[in-house]
């Protein structure tokens, strides 16, 4: 009923009609709102006139922040005064991979002192890209009194001493995630931080830390933890450790495990099968570290309900993986090692008809001998087993257009194909011609496509079909492709809904970067990195649109005429205070 | 649009190294010393087939495009002499074996062994040698995906490429890549460690066939390993209880009738473990399996009885 109203009136905001509403409760009004949770629909709420503005903005808990340099804290507190729990994002994504100068910014102590004056009930932060330091979590520990829920995924500038602050000081912490992040590990006292009163974890996860843990405090707090849902263990604990865990934890609907490789014996092995059977509760399963295939039959009884299983640390053989995947028959996620090959992707579409999302890493792309990987073979064959698939991840050594599009054609609801050749410009390995067409029809048959990354050789033609077709993408990353400004343009002019434009070592310059003046305002952000673009281009840039941050940061020993690395990104907090010297604010 | 000239490190075009390359002898003549240059795994003095090698080459010269950022390091001069020509080297070592230092000395690799590591293990991101390289994995593997299947001529390190995080890269990197299907027995610095199963056991052990000297040990070694197995039930510490089993019920895996050893030679064959002298067996052993006696069918009923006889 709520909601049918709603729609009415975001129908006919006429005057009749606003007229007849203005008279309906604040109360009322911001108790239905309350009930929105899309960030999205908010958005739209709050465009309908100014009771609805304001109903929306007090009935707001929760507030996502995709660029932290598109606003100011301040801005935020101001606006939505009732927030309990924030999301924000940092830093480009490019940094992931060392593209982006270590001190780039995006600090979150700036935030923390805003927030704690402003929600001192400041109850989750989830942060992901962020420049975090030790006194910064020291604050976040004792400012917010209800605090509960932590997650940093790729933050860094922090050790495990702030997470020791966060541990001892929290007294109703649910969640501490701490996925994988540019971590100073100087030890694993801080687990026994938690107090012995401290029972009401539900969520743990430190499996990216490296050192040894203190086990016995490890295993009374999860002893004593009886909410405990999710328990995702580093690489330190052993098997044995882990199944004296999980006597104590037959609840957990996510396990990571640790180290998957100790020499059992006949009795131990059998101990941790038992330990293992009946979990219908769990459906995520990763860690797996260093997985011994001879162990892992001990899993088959808990992966009965699985849905998600992460084994890209665990570098298993296609027969090991085979065996596995038959007893995963609700699986609806997989990552895996390329260890596997593409004997282990043919297993894959023969056991997991259900599957949605498939993300194969490399194990040693780095490596000199000749690693053999996965091949358009292994994707053709998951692609006959697994229809429903709509998010792949694929990094391999080869590909071909005909395997692509053989690919799309049997998984047209594509929402995520990312897709990365691992020899920058390398062409379709039988015919020789550029990838192009492979992106082609993955444009033209996926209609729903949200995120797309190429690779290989490609041309301006591969932008042509992308802008022509890719009517529905929101983020695009290129990297050593295309020929000239027009595959640029082309993208620019032809992907209304495109949001993130992250762009490295391709021939686009100035005609193209200016060519999406306009188009930038309706983006978060635009990255382009060892292209063309020279230093005037960008001021041009930053001159006709104020609205836009348009940053460039320069390389050592780099012309000066060249804009290195450009980053430009719509902003209503202004220019940046805090870049370093070596961030050009234009 | 035409596309540039593929040019290699030394500045030839692909075309000119197809011409070239097409005449097996003629490389010498056009001082280009390709195969000289070469990076080769296989038994002193060994050749290995050539003509796939050179397509080998040009191919991962083709598939080297970029107009990118790169960073390379000069061509190594003096590096010319890769191939190994080790004369009286022992056994099988004269495989490519950074770490095993000067382990046998007369097979010529002990002095190189520094260069090639120093050469091969440059540090830093920005000094990765490119060289026309092609290394045979050890044993053939059987897995070739044809010409697809072949490392470029070298994985020349591009900032932040392939798209990784810090965080997989570093765990990868510490723990080398796992063996492949086909090198069951790893080698080593003086360690041979053959996986050993046994029908109806949960799991297989490993063991070093270095450390014995004789059948007989090897022998009494896996009795101990896999007593658990036969009695059903072990202590807590995996030996096997002894509380009221007389001596005849334990295992005597090999010297009674229910069980057989045998073991996969290098050509992929099973065979029966004791035919040939032990240094021989340990050379060409590759696994080892104990199997039931009902299943060694194929081996002769002299063999069955031949291991009940041993002693």
């Amino acid at each position: 009923m709520e909601s049918s109203e709603l729609k009415r009136s975001k129908d006919s905001p006429n005057s009749d009609e606003s007229a007849g509403l203005s008279s309906f409760p604040d109360e009322v009004l911001e108790r239905v709102l309350s009930l929105l949770k899309s960030h999205r629909d908010r958005s739209f709420v709050s465009l309908v006139c100014k009771d609805w503005y304001n109903a929306e903005r007090w009935s707001r808990t929760h507030v996502f922040i995709g660029n932290c340099y598109s606003v100011s804290p301040e801005i935020v507190a101001r606006r939505f005064p009732n927030i309990r729990s924030v999301t924000l994002k940092g830093k480009p994504r490019f940094s992931d991979f060392n593209l982006v100068p270590q001190n780039w910014g995006a600090d979150i102590h700036a935030w923390l002192v805003v927030f704690a004056a402003k929600y001192p009930f400041l109850e989750e932060l989830r942060l992901k890209r962020m420049a975090i330091s030790d006194e910064s979590l020291a604050l976040l520990a004792v400012a917010f009194p209800n605090f509960k829920a932590l997650s940093l995924l790729s933050c860094d500038g922090f050790s495990t001493n702030g997470l020791a602050a966060i541990a001892t000081n929290c007294k109703n912490l649910t969640e501490l995630d701490i996925q994988e992040n540019g971590i100073d590990d100087k030890g694993g006292s801080w687990l026994g931080c938690f107090p012995e009163s401290f029972t009401s974890l539900e969520v743990l996860n430190f499996a990216n830390l490296t050192s040894d843990i203190n086990f016995d405090a490890l295993e009374r707090l999860v002893g004593r933890c009886k909410s405990m849902r999710v328990l995702k263990l580093n690489r330190s604990i052993s098997l044995e450790q882990l199944q004296r865990l999980l006597v104590n934890a037959p609840q957990l609907a996510e396990l990571g495990t640790g180290s998957f490789s100790q020499e059992l014996t006949f009795r131990q092995y059998k101990e941790l099968e038992c330990t293992l059977s009946n979990r219908k509760n769990m459906h995520t399963l990763s860690g797996l570290w260093e997985a011994k295939g001879i162990y892992l039959p001990a899993l088959y009884p808990a992966c009965t309900n699985l849905t998600f299983l992460n084994l890209s640390y665990a570098a298993l053989q296609s027969s090991e993986l085979a065996k596995l995947l038959a007893h995963c028959p609700r699986l609806k996620r997989l990552w895996v090692l390329d260890t596997v090959q593409d004997k282990g992707l043919e297993a894959i579409g023969l056991n997991c008809p259900l599957l949605e999302e498939l993300r194969v890493f490399p194990d040693d792309p780095f490596g000199e001998e000749i690693v053999h990987g996965v091949t358009e073979a292994g994707f053709v064959a998951v692609s006959y087993g697994c229809p429903r698939l709509h998010y792949v991840l694929y990094f391999c050594q080869q590909m071909t257009n005909a395997a692509v599009a053989t690919v799309v054609q049997n998984c047209p609801d594509f929402t995520h194909f990312r897709l990365c050749i691992m020899n920058p410009g390398q062409p379709d390995y039988l015919t020789n011609e550029p990838m192009d067409e492979a992106f082609g029809a993955v444009v033209k048959t996926c209609t729903k496509l949200q995120r797309l990354s190429v690779s290989g050789l490609l041309t301006d033609l591969t932008f042509e079909y992308i802008g022509r077709y890719a009517k529905n993408l929101e983020t695009l990353s290129v990297a050593f492709a295309g020929s000239s400004d027009w595959g640029m343009q082309c993208v620019l002019g032809g992907c209304p809904k495109l949001r993130k434009l992250e762009i490295r070592d391709c021939p686009f310059g100035n005609a193209a970067l200016l060519s999406g003046l306009e188009k930038y305002e309706s983006m978060r952000s635009l990255w382009m990195s060892a292209c063309k673009v020279t230093m005037n281009g960008c001021r041009l840039l930053a001159r006709e649109m104020p609205r836009l941050n348009v940053e460039v940061m320069k390389e050592d020993g780099s012309d000066d005429s060249q804009a290195d690395k450009v980053y430009v990104y719509r902003s209503i907090a202004g220019p940046r205070r805090d870049a370093p010297p070596s961030v050009l604010t234009l | 649009m035409s596309k540039p000239i593929e040019h290699d490190y030394i500045g030839l075009s692909v075309q000119q190294l197809l011409s070239m390359e097409s005449s097996d002898s003629n490389n010498k003549k056009n001082g280009l010393h390709l195969k000289a240059t070469e990076l080769r795994l296989g038994l002193p003095g060994s050749e290995s087939p050539q003509s796939e090698d050179h397509d080998h080459n040009v191919l991962s010269l083709k598939s080297f495009v970029s107009g990118a950022k790169r960073v390379f390091s000069d061509a190594l001069d003096g590096g010319g002499k890769w191939v190994f020509s080790g004369g009286s080297g022992g056994g099988s070592e004269g495989l490519f074996s950074p770490r095993s230092g000067g382990n046998n000395g007369g097979n010529g690799l002990s002095g190189s062994d520094s260069g090639l590591g120093s050469l091969v293990l440059k540090d830093g991101a920005a000094t990765k040698p490119v060289l026309v390289q092609e290394k045979k994995p050890q044993v053939a593997g059987g897995s070739g995906h044809g010409t697809g299947n072949i490392a470029p001529a070298s994985k020349a390190q591009v900032v932040g490429w392939p798209p990784i995080r810090s965080f997989r890269k570093n765990t990868m990197a510490s723990h080398p890549p796992k063996d492949d299907d086909d090198a069951e027995a790893k080698l080593g610095a003086g360690c041979l460690y053959v996986k050993v199963s046994m029908d109806g056991a949960p799991y297989l052990r490993k063991v070093d066939l270095k450390i014995y000297g004789s059948y007989k040990e090897l022998y009494s070694a896996l009795e101990k390993m896999f007593s658990c197995f036969t009695i059903g039930q072990c202590g807590s510490h995996g030996v096997s209880s002894r509380d009221g089993l007389s001596e005849s019920r334990l295992i005597d895996l090999l010297h009674g009738s229910e069980y057989v050893l045998t073991y996969e030679d290098k050509d992929g064959d099973w065979m029966l473990v004791g035919d040939v002298p032990w240094q021989i067996f340990t050379d060409s052993c590759k696994r080892l399996r104990i199997m039931k006696s009902s299943e060694a069918i194929g081996l002769a009923p002299r063999a069955i009885e031949k291991c009940k006889n041993r002693s």
